[in-house]
């Protein structure tokens, strides 16, 4: 169920402003790619052009082609709400339904879908939130409401919602930006799990986040302020890391950038 | 050099000495008011407010030093004017239900103004509660949907020049005279289109009333709602409609049901509209949208005007059961709002 996206010569405005340009690469299935780079270098944007959130803003749009397997993500007649169906995305900050139990926030993608049926949301459920190890401490208090959790268990919820609609790419924008190094852990470990069955992509500013849970790691950077961000290598993570064919990158890698 | 503990006062106020204080500026505002030979009691609040506040400064300066003293003066003025603010509030109620419980009784609740004289001690509301509880209610009924549906075209779809027609309409129908929006009703629908007076004219006119409430405190409150609970819904593959209705909503839900009490609260106690739609009726008329109706205000006013007692009394009684019916809604919709938040 996990697929590889093509993405060719994609290219994101907001309004008149260019802020990515010219990005193409390709994501492999069941493995975790990591983008980072600067703030500003359009990471997280060229993530949103994925599943298609990036026009959600008012004014924005996107040039190019994306390619799940061989689907054109851009192509006419693709529906947006079905996109994200496919691909689906965890955010930086947790963002549990604040009026909706823990269970009904799991089942909010299937329920909001129209799938009923108590034993299937309740498979679904219990599936998804031990897949997002939050299951053995929710068990007992899955009524209550989904904000009361700490704000790493609350990520692991949104983690949980996120694949309990089973997508088959999973978007994640710097989701331990807001978390301390403990829940940080738990969600890494997750994501080593979940590369079984999902493609992931994660942006992150944490460079050795990235070298620890990474099979891939892309390196986005712009030249200056104003103008677009550009995907300036993609490799193995060891190589990026250790032997990176780009100056800049092992500038910023090393810490003498950005 | 101060230390952090040469900043912490040795020596404290205690709550029996402010006490003493407060008795003390009673009196002597009693003495300074009667003194000067008179003996209103409101000037003697005043100076007792104010003498409370000379003293309390001096004496916490006098103890615990400048900046104690400020606070504790700040302090009391703050409290000084909640307590003003509710003098007006406080004393309308307790008017309302002191002159209103002569003739808040079951005969009241029960009976119309059929063949009652302005003389008559008995007679009641009861056709007139009919004709409000069922004008507001249809009013509800158009403003509510169509307000509500404005609100959310506003913030979630709304691109472009429409949006700020719709808030330009809202804010200037905020400012529209009550009077202005009954004489409408009246040319409009009463007299071009030769409906004639009825319940159902009134709530055309109050609805347009409630309108720009409706929307614009909507507006605010799904403003409000963050964005992130939005993209957490798309993201979910959730389309725009379901997101707005399963989502946005329920989030919102407590501060739109505030709003949407607050504006059917304003036009409950609506009077001048009702005067050219509704007229005004002695007899029980239960159908809206035949024929002219009575309501609470009009009845209020109706019986407000008369000379004799009686009547007057009858006036009383009709406010204080507005004033009942518009606490019991704001009651109902904060149980409503209450059960559709989630228990901790």
């Amino acid at each position: 169920m996990a697929k590889r996206i093509t993405a060719t010569d994609v290219a994101a405005y907001y309004g008149g402003f260019k802020a990515i340009d010219g990005v193409s690469l390709t994501i492999e299935p069941k493995s975790v790619t990591a983008l980072i780079g600067p703030s500003g270098c359009g990471k997280s944007t060229f993530l949103r052009t994925l599943n298609r959130m990036h026009e959600v803003i008012p004014g924005a749009r996107v040039e190019g082609k994306v390619l799940l397997d061989s689907e054109d993500l851009y192509g006419v007649g693709v529906d947006a709400v079905a996109v994200r169906r496919t691909i689906g995305m965890v955010f930086q900050r947790p963002n549990p339904f604040p009026t909706m139990s823990i269970y009904d926030n799991v089942a909010a993608g299937l329920k909001l879908n129209g799938i009923k049926g108590k034993q299937t949301l309740d498979e679904a459920v219990e599936r998804s939130l031990r897949g997002a190890n939050l299951w053995n401490e929710v068990k007992d208090r899955l009524s209550k409401p989904g904000a009361g959790l700490s704000g790493g268990q609350q990520q692991r919820l949104c983690i949980a919602r996120a694949i309990a609609v089973e997508p088959q790419v999973l978007l994640m924008d710097e989701p331990c930006s807001a978390l301390d190094p403990i829940s940080t852990l738990a969600i890494e470990d997750l994501m080593t799990d979940l590369k079984d069955r999902f493609t992931i992509v994660i942006v992150t500013h944490n460079m050795q986040q990235a070298a620890r849970v990474s099979d891939r790691t892309g390196f986005f950077s712009l030249e200056a302020t104003g103008e677009p961000g550009r995907l300036i290598e993609i490799d193995d993570t060891s190589t990026i890391f250790s032997n990176p064919s780009e100056k800049r990158t092992e500038d910023y890698i090393t810490g003498r950038f950005g | 050099m101060t230390t952090l503990t040469a900043l912490r006062p040795t020596r404290s106020v205690s709550t029996a000495a402010l006490y003493g204080l407060g008795t003390v500026s009673v009196l002597a505002a009693l003495g300074l008011v009667r003194g000067a030979g008179s003996s209103s009691t409101a000037l003697t609040v005043v100076v007792t407010g104010l003498a409370y506040l000379l003293l309390a400064f001096a004496l916490v300066l006098a103890v615990e030093g400048r900046r104690a003293a400020v606070d504790r003066t700040f302090t009391n003025l703050a409290w000084g004017s909640f307590l003003l603010a509710l003098v007006p509030l406080v004393s309308v109620i307790a008017l309302v239900v002191k002159n209103g419980s002569r003739r808040f009784d079951a005969n009241f609740l029960t009976h119309s103004l059929r063949g009652i004289g302005p003389r008559d001690s008995n007679g009641g509301a009861y056709h007139a509660i009919l004709g409000t509880l069922e004008q507001v209610g249809l009013a509800s009924l158009i403003a509510i949907p169509l307000g509500l549906l404005a609100a959310i075209y506003v913030v979630e779809h709304g691109r472009g020049w429409l949006v700020s027609a719709v808030r330009f309409v809202t804010d200037v129908m905020t400012g529209v005279p009550s009077i202005v929006a009954g004489l409408f009703v009246f040319t409009f629908w009463v007299l071009a289109l030769g409906r004639g007076f009825s319940g159902f004219a009134a709530s055309l006119a109050l609805a347009i009333l409630m309108l720009p409430t409706v929307v614009r405190t909507t507006e605010v409150v799904l403003g409000l709602v963050p964005d992130s609970l939005r993209e957490a819904s798309l993201a979910l593959g959730v389309s725009r409609w379901k997101m707005v209705l399963r989502v946005v909503l329920p989030t919102a839900a407590s501060g739109i049901t505030t709003g949407i009490v607050l504006a059917i609260a304003r036009v409950t106690g609506e009077t001048a509209p009702l005067l050219l739609t509704a007229l005004n009726f002695d007899s029980i008329n239960s159908n809206p949208f035949k024929g002219q109706q009575a309501g609470l205000p009009s009845f209020v006013f109706a019986q407000a005007g008369q000379p004799q007692q009686a009547a007057v009394d009858r006036a009383w009684a009709g406010a204080l059961t507005l004033l009942l019916l518009v606490l019991l809604l704001n009651l109902v919709a904060r149980l409503i709002a209450r059960r559709t938040r989630l228990k901790d």
